[in-house]
């Protein structure tokens, strides 16, 4: 396992912030977005193309790269902002969100915008996916990874279930899958909607092997990472536990803010909050 | 090959040109006895792929192979894979234009036994409103050989769309079909018969019993659905003044639809529909007996054509 640095961390945390400031804005400037789940992913994102992942930016068609997969298509900002951050398009494309002439759609759209891998938005697709992704590269006799972020709603859908089958029968243990188990969708809570516990233990059950950590924290996030690749015979699913709008306490824990846009008081508050946390929020 | 059912004539051809193309993965839903990719299976066990009864799974899984860089063919029954799994071919094959080759058995009447709930005739007017795909029918066993290579080099996103028994033999093997190209399969200038799938072979009979009647059919082929060759169409408006179209798929939104709107929009003519009306089909104790029962007899056709005809002199 490759040790992170306390100063590294902080790094990390920063980009994370950074995300969360940016795809707040982004939302508020284009008036439309999901900001809950933007915010509950930051940590993810930010460790994974900004420390794990082996990519190339400038070759974003790289055959060797580590493939993302945003399932919850729906965080598109933030995962807009770090491609944008780590340079598969210029910064200024983010503030062009949602005009007719700009690459960047509602959802990620893998035609029209660099450094995404897949086009999502309806839920449950990732992860089949994926599954598909990490079988070519064994067939191709590649060594890189496919994450899959997915979100806790999606978990109600039966297409993940039928690719949990299909990565456990063919031992796809380069697949790792990340679960951002903020407990909140569109209409309310994830356990009032329909439940989904014993969530580690059906993934279990499906002969997947799990880990469970505090998605906030970047080095739980980055150690999960690598251990998952120490299992050499299952994927692996990270159930990251997570809080929705994690950052601005308005948001937080909140189903309103899952697709709401802040007027322009509540941005001010939400820069103030997000800006005064510094590093660690 | 044309003694043996279209699943036959596609499962040994399919096994045959993953010799040819090493980049071709087959995946099926339990169906692989039935669509006969089996014989692929065992030739290239590690290039195949059984999912299990999970057509929405089974057509994402095959996305994922194909952005590794491998051309999937996606096998299922044509009523799973196109409706099923039509959010999937929706959003990850045709929006995100991913080179899948999907693969639908069974379409139309074909699976007389199972009924209605198995019975196909709406998959190709689904598979048509999608933007960026290309939508097949052969007509046999040799067009089907004829196809594989054509569709498996195409890049993108494709719907190639079979039935479960024998279809009236048409073509000879060899001769390599064009995407959007229709085939001229018989002249005529009285009235123009367009067809596809296991409509063809009973097309050019009817043109054979028309000529009987003294009345001279063409019998125009169009394979290939989406992109349309609205050229040969407007051709055969053209040259015969009525036209005839044969489908195994419900009148709305296949080759009759597609046809109709061709004709309304450039070349107005007038136009008879054999296909399935707006109904379920039933079970049967043959194809051909339920395709008759269902409207598709070579008498429909020619009757269609006399009605073309007396529209056309009124």
């Amino acid at each position: 396992m490759n040790y992170l640095s306390e100063a590294r961390i902080l790094e990390l945390e920063e980009i994370a912030r950074q995300i969360r400031v940016e795809s707040i804005r982004m939302i508020y400037r284009r008036g439309s977005g999901h900001p809950g789940g933007a915010l509950s992913a930051a940590e993810i994102i930010a460790v994974l193309f900004f420390d794990k992942m082996r990519h190339n930016p400038a070759n974003p068609l790289w055959e060797d790269r580590d493939r993302f997969f945003l399932s919850k298509g729906h965080a598109s900002a933030a995962l807009y902002v770090a491609l944008a951050k780590t340079g598969y398009f210029p910064a200024e494309d983010l503030w062009n969100w949602g005009e007719l002439n700009c690459h960047l759609q509602g959802h990620p759209d893998r035609v029209k915008t660099p450094g995404v891998e897949m086009s999502a938005g309806p839920l449950g697709h990732g992860l089949a996916v994926g599954a598909g992704v990490a079988m070519a590269a064994r067939l191709n006799k590649k060594r890189c990874r496919t994450y899959v972020l997915l979100g806790d709603g999606e978990m109600q859908a039966g297409i993940i279930w039928e690719a949990a089958n299909v990565a456990s029968k063919y031992h796809l243990s380069n697949l790792t899958a990340i679960l951002d188990y903020n407990d909140v969708q569109l209409d309310g809570s994830v356990h009032d909607i329909m439940p989904l516990e014993p969530l580690a233990d059906k993934w279990r059950a499906f002969n997947w092997n799990v880990i469970e950590i505090n998605g906030h924290k970047i080095r739980q996030v980055r150690d999960a990472l690598d251990l998952a690749e120490e299992v050499h015979s299952l994927p692996t699913i990270i159930i990251a536990h997570t809080t929705k709008g994690k950052g601005v306490s308005y948001m937080e824990n909140s189903s309103k803010w899952h697709g709401a846009v802040p007027t322009a008081e509540q941005l001010e508050i939400a820069m103030r909050e997000l800006n005064e946390a510094g590093g660690g929020i | 090959m044309s003694d043996m059912p279209q699943r036959e004539a596609y499962g040994r051809a399919l096994a045959d040109y993953g010799d040819v193309n090493k980049k071709v993965v087959v995946l099926d839903a339990d169906t692989s006895s039935s669509t006969l990719t089996h014989f692929f299976a065992s030739r290239f066990p590690d290039r195949f792929f059984n999912v299990g009864i999970a057509e929405p799974c089974l057509v994402d899984f095959g996305v994922g192979l194909s952005l590794g860089g491998f051309i999937p063919f996606v096998n299922a029954f044509a009523a799973f894979l196109s409706l099923r799994a039509v959010e999937q071919v929706r959003t990850c094959v045709a929006y995100a234009e991913t080179n899948v080759k999907l693969v639908g058995h069974y379409a139309g009447v074909s699976d007389f036994k199972d009924g209605p709930t198995h019975n196909c005739v709406m998959d190709l007017a689904v598979m048509r409103a999608m933007p960026k795909m290309t939508v097949i029918v052969p007509a046999d066993n040799n067009e089907i050989i004829n196809w594989l290579p054509v569709i498996a080099e195409h890049n993108g996103p494709l719907y190639f769309r079979m039935s479960r028994d024998k279809s009236l033999p048409v073509h000879t093997e060899g001769v390599k079909p064009e995407i959007g190209k229709g085939i001229w399969v018989r002249e005529g200038n009285d009235v123009t018969l367009i067809a596809n799938g296991a409509m063809l072979g009973r097309a050019v009979q009817a043109a054979e019993l028309l000529a009987e009647r003294k009345i001279s059919a063409g019998v125009l082929e169009i394979h290939t659905l989406k992109p349309l060759d609205v050229e040969a169409i407007c051709l055969a408006a053209a040259q015969s003044g009525a036209i005839v179209t044969a489908e195994e798929h419900t009148i709305i939104g296949g080759l009759g639809g597609a046809v109709a709107e061709t004709l309304a929009v450039n070349c107005p003519v007038p136009l008879e529909r054999v296909g399935i009306a707006d109904r379920f089909p039933l079970t049967s104790k043959s194809a051909d007996l339920l395709m008759d029962h269902m409207g598709l007899r070579v008498l429909d056709i020619v009757a269609a054509a006399e009605k073309a005809l007396r529209r056309k002199e009124r």
